[in-house]
């Protein structure tokens, strides 16, 4: 899966799970204000992710993310190494 | 000195109706909420009845990070109260500057717990159950889910006394407020209504199997009751001191005059007749009525041959030489259970209300118990301030609760 794919299909994914427009998932957005993340749900980003992507990912690297950029590149990187 | 308690708000989610109104139509037409769910038969089930009502969809009323903690019977806590607070005139400046409390009968989570534990059984990692499998699985979850949502700040407590856990959480909370310690309480109960919280009673032979009649199944005192049919769904019952209710303005619609309880000290499922008695004249008691002011009883009886034939006992024991309606709303919506004590103390305020005495249907035969009855099995047109419900459950556990129309 090329970057661009991965990008499209992680936002679809963050974007249903969290009930938020799609349009509103972009590179330099905040991951956890966007979401409307709080500790709790930060363990459901995990969840789906891992159930989606196939990759474990620990919960504080999640947390230490703040831009979608960073996040793209965090998980573009782990799925690869996978 | 103790207080007076009044009900100044209701709101219900059942199989007869997803509102008050609409509860009402059901009850005064007798129309049951009962289907045969072909799903339960491929799961095993000695008996696919059940009462038929939908998942409320709350998108767009409760945000997606509340919504993940609440399983099927929070959704239907959540309408119900919501109609309860609206009805009550309780708005979010009330309660946020108030301390209105909260007691609700629950008793199970199995939905919630199955799919976690399924979870947890195939991908071996316990992230992937969720962020809301915790808090839906525990048997507090109405509780939890209704004190976050609405921010009530007073008591906050489910009450597990099986099937009378409503009934109780309304006595509970009436003693709160007589006592002093509570202005306002949210009390009710809630049952979910999935397979997997019921199988485990369906194997016990406990349900009525007469799938090729869905709505005759449950006839509760009727000879040829043959078992249960399972319900579910919320009802929220708001109850305040009296000096509380004119304070706010709030409509005042009835009077909780008695509470009583009591344990049968006996057999697992099997009820007795001394116990349920003692719940009985505990209440009256408790109450300072005359008996021939209850015009209608709503008795606790699910169509379960043992259970309907010792309450009947109790009731004409109790009652000896005044013979009060006497109906099982269980005929049209099955039992209730967790939910059935508060459920059923809106059904009868609803008929208070409106002037009549849904049929106990189904009823066409009675047996030598029910016989000492006045079991109505059509609707009764009637005028009337006072009624009286029963609620037990399994392990023996009794409630009793006698409610009247308001008068200064």
């Amino acid at each position: 899966m090329d970057k661009e794919t991965f990008i499209e299909k992680l936002n679809e994914l963050l974007a249903e799970e969290f009930e938020v427009e799609v349009s509103t998932i972009k590179p330099d957005a905040t991951v956890k204000i966007t979401l409307a993340l709080d500790s709790l749900s930060f363990v459901d980003m995990v969840a789906v992710i891992e159930n989606e992507f196939g990759v474990k990912v620990p919960g504080q690297d999640l947390k230490n993310i703040k831009k979608f950029a960073e996040l793209y590149d965090y998980l573009y990187e782990k799925i690869a190494q996978a | 000195m103790e207080r007076r308690v009044v009900i100044t708000g209701m709101g219900v989610y059942s199989c007869l109706g997803k509102n008050l109104e609409e509860v009402r139509e059901s009850l005064y037409n007798g129309k049951s909420g009962i289907i045969f769910d072909p799903v339960r038969k491929e799961m095993g089930f000695r008996s696919a009845l059940t009462a038929h009502l939908e998942i409320p969809d709350l998108k767009g009323q409760v945000s997606r990070n509340q919504r993940v903690y609440m399983p099927e019977q929070a959704k239907y806590a959540y309408v119900a109260t919501t109609e309860a607070l609206r009805n009550a005139g309780l708005d979010q400046d009330y309660i946020d500057s108030h301390e209105v409390g909260l007691l609700y009968g629950n008793d199970s989570t199995a939905d919630a717990v199955v799919k976690s534990v399924d979870t947890m059984r195939e991908k071996k990692d316990t992230t992937l159950v969720g962020s809301g499998a915790i808090f839906q699985s525990m048997n507090s979850t109405v509780t939890m889910n209704l004190g976050c949502l609405f921010r009530l700040r007073g008591i906050n407590l489910t009450v597990s006394g099986a099937c009378a856990s409503g009934s109780h959480a309304i006595g509970l909370g009436s003693l709160l407020i007589k006592w002093g310690l509570q202005d306002c309480i949210v009390c009710g109960g809630a049952q979910e209504v999935n397979p997997y919280s019921i199988g485990s009673f369906d194997g016990i032979n406990a349900f009525s199997t007469r799938e090729s009649d869905p709505t005759k199944a449950s006839r509760p005192f009727d000879r040829d009751r043959d078992g249960l049919v399972p319900g579910g769904g919320a009802a929220t019952v708001v109850i305040e001191s009296y000096e509380s209710a004119v304070k706010r303005g709030a409509p005042i619609l009835a009077e909780v005059v008695g509470y009583g309880f009591s344990s049968n000290g006996d057999h697992m499922s099997v009820p007795n007749v001394d116990g349920p008695s003692r719940s009985l004249q505990m209440c009256l008691r408790e109450s300072h009525v005359d008996i021939k002011d209850i015009a209608y009883i709503n008795a606790h009886a699910t169509s379960t041959p043992v259970g309907d034939k010792n309450e009947a006992k109790a009731i004409a024991n109790v009652f000896e030489g005044y013979k009060p309606y006497v109906a099982s709303t269980k005929a049209m919506t099955g039992h209730e259970m967790w939910m059935a004590g508060s459920s059923e103390i809106i059904y009868s305020m609803l008929m208070m209300q409106n002037d009549f005495i849904a049929p106990n249907i189904n009823f066409e035969n009675p047996d030598e118990d029910s016989a000492r009855l006045n079991i109505p099995a059509k609707r009764v047109d009637t005028h009337f301030d006072m009624f009286l419900s029963n609620s037990f459950g399994f392990g023996g556990t009794n409630s009793t609760l006698i409610v009247k129309r308001f008068m200064k």
